[in-house]
């Protein structure tokens, strides 16, 4: 009885449904980097007034911040140290680890290791700060006291250190979940067929486990580079970026500049230069780790 | 080449026991099936033999020495899983060298190892691939590759045909029986499949929950049966399996009384292989049917019919159907392959029956109208 052939043109309804998602990103994603780019062009300080355009921001980060470039160390120190010693290192080591025990001791390690995540930013900075309390009450100088050896003051001496650390517990349960999951999905023959092929343990750890492990740790890099360089509160919490400016990595050196010393504009400007670093690096990363590959059919055969 | 001997090995989960005492000798270049519905122990009994479980109680034997606490990796057995298990990330070269890694076979031996073991199941052109660019037929032979690179023993299949289509399972079928018997590999392979376990086996273990039911070779298994289950597992389409009674020299199955060839009294189960039973296109014999169902299957024609055994299923050689639906035929068969079971469902040896003494007799019980008097 329907003989209508279906309309071809409907141009109306597919920019209907997609509205919500181009309002949310507008609003949210655009919006704020277009108004991010301007005021980066303005002289706007703490009173929010604009009185000239200008590219005198742009210069200074380029050439006059004479603070940028040990900003700049310290971020890549910083990134590089907690991305891969804790938030892929530690995180590989814990999915290893608490899957080759019996699974009730595994879930019990791996639910202590999201607890940081599960607890607030300010809670967990302040426990920290008490952990390395230069008193001898603090965590580390009471544990290093028993052992008979002097008082220690991380927050002072090796703020780097520091944050490396605190940063880094928080961020090993990311790979830890995710890790767990991949090394989870690999067949239990593969394992078996190992074994029988004359594997032994580290020979199937090497063999079997971390070649599974390659795709999402591509992932994991990228997606944790980008998230430690772009986030800032434990240091602002536990060090406040200090002493002066010796643990303010890019993010925090942004924040500071802007809310601290009240350059709106520079800040802007400076935030403007992160989100170039940040993509650069992450097409860098893309290209060289071949990110294309993860995104193509699954490398584990499921049957 | 190794001699299997298994000396009352049990294996448990926890307060689950898989395998019951189970006492088995495997000849050396034996191919061996164990065959068996899911959850009979069978791929349980293999994974016993590779090392990759423990035996709960009782000895495992190589060649008359125990292997119970021999890793899994010097018990140079070689498997083929259902799922192939091939290493993703490693291409087919690597994946059939594999082995070689864990054995101090030098580089040059080892390639030529790999090229013989890839020749050999005739994967020699897909060296450099990696498994996911492989169809599952040659998965399966990289991974028979694989198995036969390291020189074992004892090879093991499990269930490697399961995940291939059918005409490539009819010619590996042929090629892992032929490559066996070659290589005189004592070999077994753990399959749901009858047909794998007959064509490809010298002997067949069929299991049932946990417990060895028959070991035989595949005609001994099909004619005679140890019980009810083997008699049931084996031959396909399945044997008709009829309950009655047996009273001394006769006995009731269905509506019908069958005179026996041995005195017997008690529960029994009556047991008629579909191809024993012969039609005729007249319905003046003994016994009759109505044809309820036609299947052609080919060269053979699988028939439905309602008998006063009830419904009865019956094989006939033949192109085309000899008869139509609703059309009533006479029915006999072959006494010499009758079985009879008891009410344990143990096989009775020694007793069949027969159709034809009992034509006339008045059948000694309340007479239920039949299916096919009740059509008419």
């Amino acid at each position: 009885m329907i003989s209508q052939p279906p309309r071809r043109h409907r141009p109306a309804r597919p920019l209907l449904y997609l509205m919500p998602a181009i309002i949310v990103l507008s609003v949210f994603f655009i919006a704020p980097i277009l108004i991010d780019i301007v005021i980066a062009f303005t002289n706007m300080g703490v009173n929010l007034k604009v009185e000239k355009f200008t590219f005198d921001n742009v210069l200074r980060m380029l050439g006059r911040d004479s603070r940028l470039p040990m900003v700049l160390m310290t971020t890549f120190i910083y990134v590089t140290a907690t991305l891969f010693l804790f938030n892929i290192g530690l995180g590989a080591i814990l999915a290893v680890t608490t899957t080759a025990v019996p699974e009730r001791l595994g879930a019990f390690f791996r639910g202590l290791w999201l607890l940081p995540r599960m607890s607030p930013a300010v809670l967990y900075g302040v426990l920290w700060i008490w952990v390395a309390d230069p008193t001898p009450y603090g965590l580390i100088n009471q544990i290093g006291g028993a052992l008979g050896l002097p008082l220690l003051n991380l927050r002072n001496d090796q703020p780097l250190l520091l944050i490396v650390i605190a940063n880094g517990m928080v961020g090993a349960s990311f790979a830890m979940v995710i890790m767990t999951s991949t090394i989870r999905s690999i067949p239990a023959h593969l394992f078996s067929a190992a074994r029988i092929d004359g594997a032994g343990e580290w020979s199937v750890l090497r063999h079997v486990v971390l070649p599974a492990l390659l795709p999402p740790l591509r992932f994991i890099t990228i997606y944790q580079a980008l998230s430690l360089m772009t986030t800032y509160e434990y240091i602002l919490l536990i060090t406040r970026g200090g002493p002066v400016y010796d643990s303010t990595t890019y993010a925090l050196y942004v924040y500071r500049r802007a809310f601290e010393s009240g350059a709106y504009a520079y800040g802007a400007a400076l935030a403007l230069g992160l989100m170039v670093i940040g993509v650069a690096v992450t097409l860098l990363q893309w290209r060289m780790a071949g990110m294309k590959q993860s995104f193509a059919a699954p490398k584990i055969e499921v049957l | 080449m190794a001699k299997i001997t298994l000396d009352k090995v049990t294996k448990s989960w926890g307060q689950t026991e898989v395998l019951r005492p189970m006492d088995l000798t495997i000849d050396d270049g034996e191919f061996v099936a164990i065959l068996g519905p899911s959850g009979c122990g069978k791929s349980t009994t293999l994974f016993l033999l590779a090392g990759l479980y423990a035996p709960t109680s009782g000895q495992i034997l190589f060649d008359d020495h125990t292997v119970n606490r021999v890793d899994a990796r010097d018990r140079n057995v070689g498997i083929v899983f259902q799922s192939y298990a091939l290493y993703p990330h490693l291409t087919v070269q690597q994946n059939i060298a594999f082995p070689l890694r864990f054995k101090d076979v030098p580089k040059d031996e080892a390639d030529r190892r790999v090229r013989e073991a890839a020749a050999l199941v005739q994967v020699d052109k897909l060296l450099e691939r990696r498994p996911g660019q492989l169809s599952g037929g040659q998965q399966q032979r990289v991974a028979l590759a694989r198995a036969l690179v390291k020189e074992p023993n004892i090879l093991l299949l499990d269930e490697p045909l399961s995940n291939l289509d059918a005409t490539l399972r009819i010619a590996m079928r042929a090629e892992i029986k032929a490559l066996q018997s070659r290589l005189g590999i004592t070999t077994l392979i753990v399959t749901h499949d009858q047909i794998e376990a007959t064509t490809m086996a010298d002997r067949i273990i069929c299991m049932n929950n946990g417990n060895i039911a028959q070991i035989g070779t595949p005609d001994e298994l099909y004619r005679s049966p140890h019980d009810i289950f083997v008699a049931g597992f084996i031959g396909s389409p399945p044997i008709n399996l009829i309950k009655g009674e047996a009273r001394g020299d006769t006995a009731l199955v269905g509506e019908r009384v069958l005179s026996l060839s041995a005195i017997y009294r008690g529960a029994v189960t009556f047991g008629l292989r579909p191809e024993d039973i012969a039609l005729i296109a007249s319905a003046d014999t003994a016994m009759t049917g109505k044809v309820s169902l036609i299947e052609p299957m080919g060269r053979e024609i699988f028939y439905t019919l309602q008998t006063p055994f009830g419904r009865l299923h019956a094989l006939e050689t033949g192109e085309t159907a000899r008869f139509v639906i609703g059309e009533t035929v006479g029915l006999t068969f072959n006494a010499q392959r009758t079985l009879f079971f008891d009410a344990e469902g143990n096989r009775l040896p020694g007793l069949n029956a027969d159709i034809t003494t009992t034509i006339h007799e008045p059948v000694p019980s309340v007479r239920h109208p039949s299916h096919a008097e009740v059509a008419q």
